[in-house]
């Protein structure tokens, strides 16, 4: 298993300004409907390659929308439907003839709750490899022990592979999630409130784990905590019914938001 | 304080807002009355407005310690974001400026109580001027703050380098005094120092001007700021003829 641990440093350094060869994915004009209800209104946004970016915003803005359509998990529902494009490697998942198994392979997602299967640790990490590849057992072996790792958990689980994943405690099992996720090594990684369910040391665990991977992967969280955004996102964007508000660092957008929308959110004066 | 129209949904945390902000007013209104007394102590040679201005300090680091501990407060519990976060670091760094603006004060009033016993052939008009300036400075910086008010900290900003102007000639003015006669050493000394402290004032009032903007804005007032104070630069002639460069300079 070849994991470059140097991207790391790179990626710390950079600091020139988002061009589109940076972002990991790109959205253009993406409008969503559920029925003839349209959630997401034009909504053109670039997430960086090898950042975090956390989507913020009251609920029922669209930001757990817009991480449905990264992986066009709406397509499991009918009636829903999105227009626009998003490019991830120059390609438009939105467009005909992409295979949404291949989809989901390149772009992982962790839910609110923690969703281990009802099988072993191993298992629950083997099971997605075996869809998307056909591994040797000792190659199979050595990506579960990758993935475990790389989600902070292995040190934990080693000694118990084939204990059942309902074992685990919820912080060990979402940080198991994560690594079912990543262990077909996707380019992006989605997270649609992982900390929710989760007490505040293991939501630490799951934070550092995140700042962690965004070495390897474009990472899009969705979050209610502001200040969990404040501490894992590189770039945070604000969302209000179905509209990008503001896109900024972290920084600024906490600091000296530019919109008053968003200054209003973030101090709490929304009404 | 804050610049959003809508109050915030916590009612508490609104209020707690509104009494930082109280807190600091206070704090500005205290040591403004504490360079008055002070001012009036070396002008009018009134020993019991010096002994005022004294006494008023423990009162204004009284102040500042309830700052930061509401400071300290508000950042552990409320988390605070965006104008919020800004108006309540800059009180924290306003309170530590208006602090130091207080303890000038005191000095220039215990100074003022030694220079007092001295009968000074000069006049005190030059520090009389820059006694007003400092006021006024003051004054607007405090204003500013009570109305958040980023167009008068700029004013306060801009203003600075003319007090610094009067210091500098001051500055040259003693030194000729001492020159003249070594008896005039230890007033003129004094004076000196009181100079300096009200010009230290000014600097601070210039400080809390910069932090209110940057609360109040969340951007830095732009360009370089201006300083006058040459006094550093300036080199008293040893023997004269002997070197042309030696008179006062101008840095």
């Amino acid at each position: 298993m070849q994991i470059a641990p140097s991207t790391r440093n790179e990626t710390m350094l950079e600091t020139t300004a988002p061009t589109d060869a940076e972002a990991g994915v790109s959205v253009r004009h993406l409008n969503f409907f559920y029925g003839s209800n349209q959630a997401l209104r034009d909504v053109s946004v670039d997430f960086r390659a090898r950042e975090v970016t956390a989507l913020i915003g009251p609920s029922g803005c669209g930001k757990s929308t817009l991480l449905r359509v990264l992986n066009r998990m709406y397509d499991l529902y009918p009636g829903q439907r999105a227009e626009g494009e998003v490019l991830i490697d120059g390609r438009n998942i939105l467009g005909p003839g992409v295979d949404a198994t291949s989809l989901r392979r390149d772009v992982g997602m962790v839910f609110q709750k923690p969703t281990p299967f009802p099988k072993s640790i191993y298992e629950n990490v083997a099971f997605g490899i075996r869809l998307h590849e056909k591994l040797g057992r000792a190659e199979l072996d050595e990506r579960v022990r990758w993935a475990l790792s790389r989600a902070a958990l292995w040190d934990e689980v080693r000694d118990r592979l084939n204990a059942s994943a309902l074992g685990l405690s919820g912080g060990q099992q979402q940080r198991l999630c994560i690594a079912r996720s990543i262990a077909v090594r996707p380019e992006v990684l989605l997270l649609d409130e992982p900390t929710s369910a989760l007490d505040p040391i293991s939501t630490l665990k799951v934070e550092e784990l995140i700042d962690e991977l965004k070495a390897d992967f474009t990472i899009v969280i969705v979050t209610h905590n502001m200040q969990q955004a404040a501490r894992c996102a590189d770039r945070v964007a604000f969302f209000y019914l179905g509209e990008l508000v503001e896109i900024a660092s972290a920084e600024d957008l906490f600091t000296r938001p530019r919109e008053k929308r968003t200054q209003e959110y973030v101090t709490g004066r929304f009404s | 304080m804050p610049d959003s129209e809508s109050p915030h949904i916590v009612k508490s945390f609104e209020q707690q807002l509104a009494r930082l902000h109280d807190k600091v007013v206070e704090m500005g209104g205290a040591v403004e009355n504490q360079l008055t007394e002070a001012a009036g102590a070396v002008l009018e040679k009134d020993t019991d407005a010096a002994m005022r201005a004294v006494e008023a300090d423990p009162r204004v680091d009284e102040i500042e310690r309830e700052i930061e501990q509401m400071v300290i407060r508000l950042l552990a519990l409320r988390q605070p974001l965006a104008a919020d976060l800004r108006q309540i670091v800059a009180a924290l760094k306003i309170s530590t400026d208006l602090e130091r603006i207080g303890d000038y004060a005191a000095n220039v009033a215990k100074r003022s109580i030694v220079l007092n016993q001295f009968n000074l052939p000069y006049s005190l008009a030059g520090l009389a001027n820059m006694v007003v300036r400092v006021q006024d400075n003051l004054k607007l910086a405090i204003d500013a703050i009570g109305e958040n008010d980023a167009e008068k900290a700029v004013e306060v900003w801009r203003s600075d380098e003319m007090v610094d102007d009067i210091y500098n000639a001051i500055f040259r003015e003693l030194i000729t005094y001492m020159m003249e006669d070594p008896r005039n050493i230890t007033p003129c000394t004094h004076l000196l120092f009181i100079a300096k402290n009200l010009e230290r004032i000014g600097d601070h009032a210039t400080n809390v001007a910069e932090t209110l903007h940057y609360a109040v804005v969340g951007e830095v007032i732009l360009g370089n700021r201006p300083k006058g104070d040459t006094s550093a630069y300036a080199v008293v002639r040893h023997r004269e003829g002997e070197n042309d460069r030696g008179q006062a300079e101008h840095g």
